[in-house]
């Protein structure tokens, strides 16, 4: 069997996003600030996205989301990833949207529009992911 | 100084230089479905060949040859490749790379590259075996390297999944239903009942749908596309050049692409998609509406594409898709006869060729040569795709009469 099919699929690295698996790393997530707009974005960029400025700086977010919307993948995309699992776009009380699982026993139970919150998930040998839970 | 109002919109019109003036000339597919033992290059050779046959050319006649890569034999210089295969030595040779969306985003080029001057006969061809050639890892592959590769892929969605999203957002915003997504599905193998090259061809219920098994909620199996063999082809040249060679030439009256972003997450809408720019601007060059339109080809990788271009495209209102679909428009003999071959949920699906499927389809429908699938006195034809989830759109309205 090849890596690719035992071992999730580690997030590519990259100089920018550094503050962002860091904060993963100590349980905060955190996303580029724009002090020209006083918007946040994600991914991390070299500008921000709403303005078009460079004066970009990281801050730690509540970690509080909505689910925009999800899928529950029955075909898992390798055995390393045990089916059924949720696979959800969330929006954070902060704006951006990003991509995410739903840690969670039952898919059943979640809906688009529920409240979530982050936490976070260790990935590899180095990585920690963030993912969301269902507020009750 | 001066600006009239608006100027950005005037300076962003991309004029009606190609309105009309680019006509289809050959068309031709290879068989479909499973090819074990041919390599893409060989079914791309061959439908570039009948394709140069049935516009009644020769080979040493083309000078712009277009193609894209495929993923069972990918090739650093693919369309270099082919040209040399063929030993013709055009003077225009690309080979482009925009998933679903080539086919058509090629098509836009290629008639803007002959109004230009830049070829005169241009041949568009492509073909892939993902159903014979690819490795298992090869194919694993394909499936995870969709999405953003640091914040999407390690998520493990699946390339239905990536769709499911989108139609769980419909559904949430607009009430729509399995049974709605479904009804393209059944529509679609509808046509392809009635046409003997299609992959598949045993009529669909909405409850086949339902029940087959569930891939990605809510999609099930029978919501999703082939996976297939094979090869298309066509030739495009000037309207005045068609107008001698052997068939009725089918005219490129409009092209329009828009393109709102590459990852789902970063999307401006999970149910508006950038089709509706797309839409608008080849209706808007061809100076014809959907209503217009006797029947479409849109981009059916998955049931939810349709439902989202049916209403970005203009066909009916947003957030109406779903009882469209009711309505039996999509059905042969219907109001809008969609995916008049099978589409790629029936006829076929190789990959980033799959659109040129429905662009062939066009040709014969607007020829009126398409036998017993025939859309009785069909004149004018929206044809659709888009690449990666909903990120990249081109449409082209294409007509029998260039006035």
């Amino acid at each position: 069997m090849s890596a690719l099919q035992v071992e999730r699929i580690l997030p590519t690295d990259s100089e920018i996003a550094r503050p962002y698996w860091e904060g993963c790393r100590l349980g905060e997530l955190r996303l580029q600030y724009c002090a020209s707009c006083d918007q946040y974005q994600f991914y991390p960029r070299i500008l921000c996205s709403h303005c078009g400025a460079s004066d970009l700086s990281w801050r730690a977010v509540s970690g509080q989301a909505a689910v925009s919307t999800f899928t529950v993948v029955r075909r898992s995309v390798s055995p390393a990833y045990a089916a059924p699992y949720v696979v959800a776009l969330v929006t954070l009380d902060e704006g951006p949207c990003m991509m995410t699982n739903i840690a969670i026993d039952d898919p059943q139970k979640v809906s688009v529009g529920a409240a979530v919150k982050v936490a976070f998930e260790p990935w590899g040998a180095d990585y920690v992911l963030p993912v969301f839970c269902l507020v009750d | 100084m001066w600006r009239p109002a608006k100027w950005w919109c005037v300076l962003a019109n991309p004029g009606k230089a190609l309105r009309g003036k680019v006509a289809i000339a050959g068309a031709a597919d290879t068989a479909v479905g499973k090819l074990p033992g041919r390599t893409p290059m060989e079914l791309c050779v061959e439908a570039a060949l009948a394709a140069i046959d049935d516009a009644g050319l020769d080979r040493t006649d083309v000078d712009g040859l277009l193609t894209c890569n495929a993923m069972a034999q990918p090739l650093m210089y693919h369309a270099e490749a082919m040209a040399e295969y063929m030993q013709i030595f055009p003077r225009y040779c690309l080979s482009v790379g925009a998933g679903g969306g080539t086919t058509f985003s090629i098509l836009h080029h290629a008639a803007s590259a002959i109004v230009t001057g830049m070829a005169d006969v241009i041949v568009v061809a492509m073909a892939d075996s993902l159903r014979s050639g690819l490795t298992r890892d090869q194919a694993m592959q394909v499936q995870a390297s969709t999405g953003h590769p640091q914040f999407e892929q390690p998520y493990g969605a699946t390339v239905p999944a990536y769709y499911a999203l989108i139609a769980q957002a419909h559904m949430a915003q607009y009430g729509t239903t399995e049974e709605h997504l479904a009804g393209i599905a059944v529509a679609c193998r509808q046509h392809a009942s009635l046409n003997p090259s299609a992959q598949m061809r045993d009529p669909i219920t909405v409850d086949d749908v339902l029940s087959s098994r569930m891939i990605a909620d809510p999609l099930h199996l029978l919501d999703c596309s082939l996976v297939s063999d094979g090869g298309s082809a066509i030739v495009l040249c000037s309207a005045e050049r068609a107008a001698d060679l052997a068939h009725d030439p089918v005219y490129i009256m409009g092209a329009g692409e828009g393109h709102s972003h590459e990852h789902i997450s970063a999307a401006r809408s999970l149910t508006t998609s950038a089709a509706k720019e797309a839409g608008q601007r080849a209706f808007d060059m061809a100076g014809l509406t959907p209503a217009d339109m006797d029947f479409a080809q849109l981009y059916d990788c998955f049931t939810p594409t349709v439902l989202v271009e049916l209403e970005d495209l203009g066909f009916c209102a947003k957030g109406e898709g779903g009882a469209f679909v009711d309505s039996g428009a999509l059905l042969p003999g219907g109001e809008l006869p969609l995916n008049t071959h099978g589409g790629l949920l029936s006829h076929c699906h190789p990959g980033n060729p799959g659109s040129m499927f429905a662009l062939t389809e066009s040709v014969w429908q607007l020829r009126h040569s398409a036998g017993a699938r025939q859309v009785p006195n069909a004149r004018h034809a929206l044809v659709h795709a888009q690449g990666g989830i909903m990120s990249s759109h081109t449409a082209l309205v294409l007509s029998r009469e260039a006035g």
